[in-house]
């Protein structure tokens, strides 16, 4: 009988989790996956039941170099995140010993985070330009003669963004990993002969691959769907995924957005699963 | 700006006198006594007052949601005029798919081309309508001036009538029965920098002269973007068109391979979707020449530097809208919904519409309420004696100056194609996605 009254009030204290997850992620999913068969024209959409949207998507070489574009963009923000976010949480964990620093520091990271990540893109757009910031000076310097035509809207620029706006999203999880490992485990690398480098290798990075997971985690599914850097950095000339959806709602093909974006779902998900794959993080929290 | 303002409301008093008066007669049904006592002011108070607690909503594309004009309706008509701003796509999606939640829609021909055959419009009595007379020819069979050639794609006439008051289909000559009283419409080109070109621009083909390489620019709005660049394929002989406004399959293809190769070239520096991104990337020297919009051009002028909307020798590629009613409009609101219209031909819009570098559909009235200086500027092509103004009081252009491509006869007279819808609209769409991701 005890057990019976458990377990009912474990569904009753989970109910209200369950009913939110149902009504703003399962259901729309559903939607999203019905709408993503359905049939439109113009200015319509038509209820039916069509695998056109899907044939359509999947054969057209369109879809597979936007795909390219978008994984390319993911993996460089990837790597160039990763470096600098391990490398900014390294500093923070082990090289600044005081608490307060410590706090100091973390906050000076975040505190571009405040204002709004288009203001902080668009705010590239005049130093990168031709006639901007750097080329002026850079000419000015004698460094070049001609403006420097890569900097701005190219994917140079795109990408520049992207690792500008989600590094936090590295440094954050990694750092608190770093902070979590116990520090006589590095003074034991140190007695047992380990250099630094061997210290880092064998100890450090090991036991910081939860962070590194969740943060990739974050970046990556942001820059796969992302689609205003792409489209303010690449001055409209490259494509992502998410500017394909983007593009396919504003001209109210409802079921060929719904048909990209369930594909898009799926390979995240495929990629997301492949991190997890490699690391446990439910065993290293 | 106060004398306009008198004049104004002076000419509308006594020119709309007359329809008020036959409106009257079906409201005196409810309060005949109050006839009279309107008479001083010269609106019978029984109508300004029924009519102050209509509102209309109106909704359309940026162009012509102007506050300024809600705010001359209630001054001058007295009933509240609510406007809501939607891009194309969105205007024409809710024209048809949520009847009830507009009463005047303000949206573009090619629009009206797909829209009004849904039912869910009903076309507007021209006979009830006394500024009808002032519509510029062009709206009525498509000719502004009698020897002018008819231009490619959905020219307002072809779709600004219908047979009859419940009729959906066009009628292929004018009738009484108005699909769309037309609003705003303008003829577009090329803008460049002359400060940074040192020739001539005389063809839409130099917008891919590869002495632009990495300077140039076109618009990214599939429906737009599509025609700029046919007008540029056709005037470089690459393309020959039936219809530049309804391409085949094939002419579809045989554009974006011309545009893909150019953008594999690299002649395109970015391309744009929005009034803003034009201009900041013509004003900070990213390109040079790009298809763009005639406030866009006035915009970078406004910040000192040099821009011109450029004629060219093949002619413009333009664009035009108008407002017409929704379906479950009825009396006392349908009246006002006349009124409105009417007044709109009236001038003062016009005049306001004139200001802003596009064109009124009743020239004759928007006369009226200009200086001789703006209508000479503006309209006929002359230049400016004193300086010229943006409708918010703004220097727009100083004395001395001359509108790009002259005069309202020379820009509207040599049309080379108007802003329309394809049949095969849906290929078009994938094959420019196609030309953004080559």
């Amino acid at each position: 009988m005890a057990s019976d009254t458990s377990k009912r009030s474990s569904y009753f204290l989970i109910s209200p989790m369950a009913l939110i997850f149902a009504v703003f992620l399962v259901i729309p999913l559903l939607t999203i996956v019905v709408v993503s068969f359905w049939d439109y024209d113009e200015y319509r959409i038509l209820p039916d039941f069509i695998l056109e949207n899907y044939k359509y998507l999947l054969g057209s070489s369109v879809t597979w170099s936007i795909y390219l574009n978008t994984l390319k963009y993911a993996v460089l923000t990837w790597v160039f995140t990763l470096l600098i976010g391990f490398t900014v949480a390294y500093f923070l964990a082990f090289h600044v010993r005081s608490l307060t620093w410590q706090i100091v520091l973390f906050m000076l990271c975040t505190i571009p985070f405040w204002t709004s990540n288009i203001i902080r893109m668009i705010s590239w757009i005049p130093f990168l330009g031709r006639n901007g910031l750097l080329n002026s000076a850079l000419i000015n310097l004698g460094i070049v003669d001609q403006p420097l035509e890569f900097l701005l809207f190219s994917d140079f620029a795109v990408v520049l963004a992207d690792v500008h706006l989600y590094t936090l999203f590295m440094v954050v999880p990694i750092f608190n990993s770093m902070m979590r490992i116990d520090r006589s485990l590095i003074e034991a690398a140190r007695d047992a002969g380990a250099s630094g480098f061997e210290t880092l290798k064998s100890v450090i990075v090991p036991l910081s691959k939860p962070g590194i997971a969740i943060g990739s985690i974050f970046v990556i599914t942001v820059v796969m769907g992302d689609f205003i850097t792409v489209r303010l950095m690449s001055g409209g000339q490259s494509a992502s995924v998410g500017l394909q959806i983007s593009n396919e709602i504003g001209l109210l093909q409802y079921p060929a957005a719904a048909a990209s974006a369930v594909v898009l779902l799926i390979t995240v998900l495929l990629i997301v699963t492949a991190l997890l794959r490699l690391v446990d993080i439910r065993k290293e929290l | 700006m106060t004398i306009e303002k008198k004049i104004s409301k002076k000419t509308i008093e006594t020119e709309t006198g007359v329809s008020r008066r036959g409106f009257v007669k079906g409201a005196a049904v409810v309060t005949g006594a109050a006839i009279g006592s309107g008479a001083i002011t010269g609106f019978p108070t029984i109508w300004a007052q029924n009519i102050k607690d209509v509102t209309l909503r109106q909704f359309g594309t940026g162009v012509s949601n102007i506050n300024a004009v809600a705010d001359k309706v209630k001054e001058d008509l007295g009933f509240t005029l609510q406007m809501t701003a939607l891009d194309s796509d969105a205007v024409a999606q809710r024209a048809v798919t949520q009847p009830n939640s507009f009463d005047i829609a303000d949206i573009e021909y090619w629009i009206c081309k797909k829209v009004f055959p849904a039912g869910t419009m009903q076309p507007m009595d021209t006979t009830k309508l006394k500024n009808y007379q002032y519509i510029s020819k062009l709206f009525i069979d498509g000719k502004l001036t009698p020897d002018s050639e008819i231009a490619q794609g959905t020219a307002p006439h072809t779709v600004g009538f219908v047979e009859g008051a419940d009729s959906v289909e066009f009628a292929s000559a004018p009738t009484q029965w108005m699909t769309l009283i037309p609003t705003i419409y303008n003829a577009d080109t090329l803008g460049i920098r002359p400060d940074l070109i040192d020739r001539e621009i005389t063809s839409w083909a130099d917008l891919l002269d590869p002495a632009f390489k990495g300077k140039a620019s076109i618009l990214n709005i599939p429906s737009i973007g599509i025609m700029d660049a046919a007008m540029v394929c056709e005037a470089m002989g690459e393309v020959t068109y039936g219809d530049k406004g309804n391409m085949t399959q094939e002419e579809i293809d045989k554009t974006i391979a011309v545009m893909i190769d150019a953008k594999k070239a690299g002649q395109f520096r970015a391309f744009w979707k929005s009034f803003d991104e034009s201009v900041n990337l013509m004003a900070s020297g990213e390109v040079v020449i790009q298809s763009m919009w005639s406030p866009a051009v006035a915009a970078v002028r406004s910040k000192g530097i040099a821009c011109k909307y450029q004629p060219l020798k093949e002619g413009y590629r333009a664009w035009g809208g108008g407002i017409g009613l929704a379906k479950h409009l009825s009396g006392l609101e349908l009246e006002a919904a006349y009124e409105y219209i009417d007044w709109y031909l009236s001038g003062w819009v016009g005049a306001y519409l004139n200001r802003q570098g596009y064109y009124s559909a009743a020239p004759e009235t928007a006369k009226k309420f200009m200086s001789e200086d703006e209508w000479g500027f503006w309209m006929e092509g002359k230049a400016a004696e004193g300086d010229i103004l943006s409708p918010d009081g703004k220097v727009m252009e100083k004395a001395g100056a001359v509108r790009d491509g002259g005069s309202y006869e020379e820009r509207m007279g040599s049309v080379a194609c108007w802003n329309s819808v394809m049949d095969e609209n849906k290929h078009m769409v994938r094959k420019w996605n196609e030309f953004i991701a080559a």
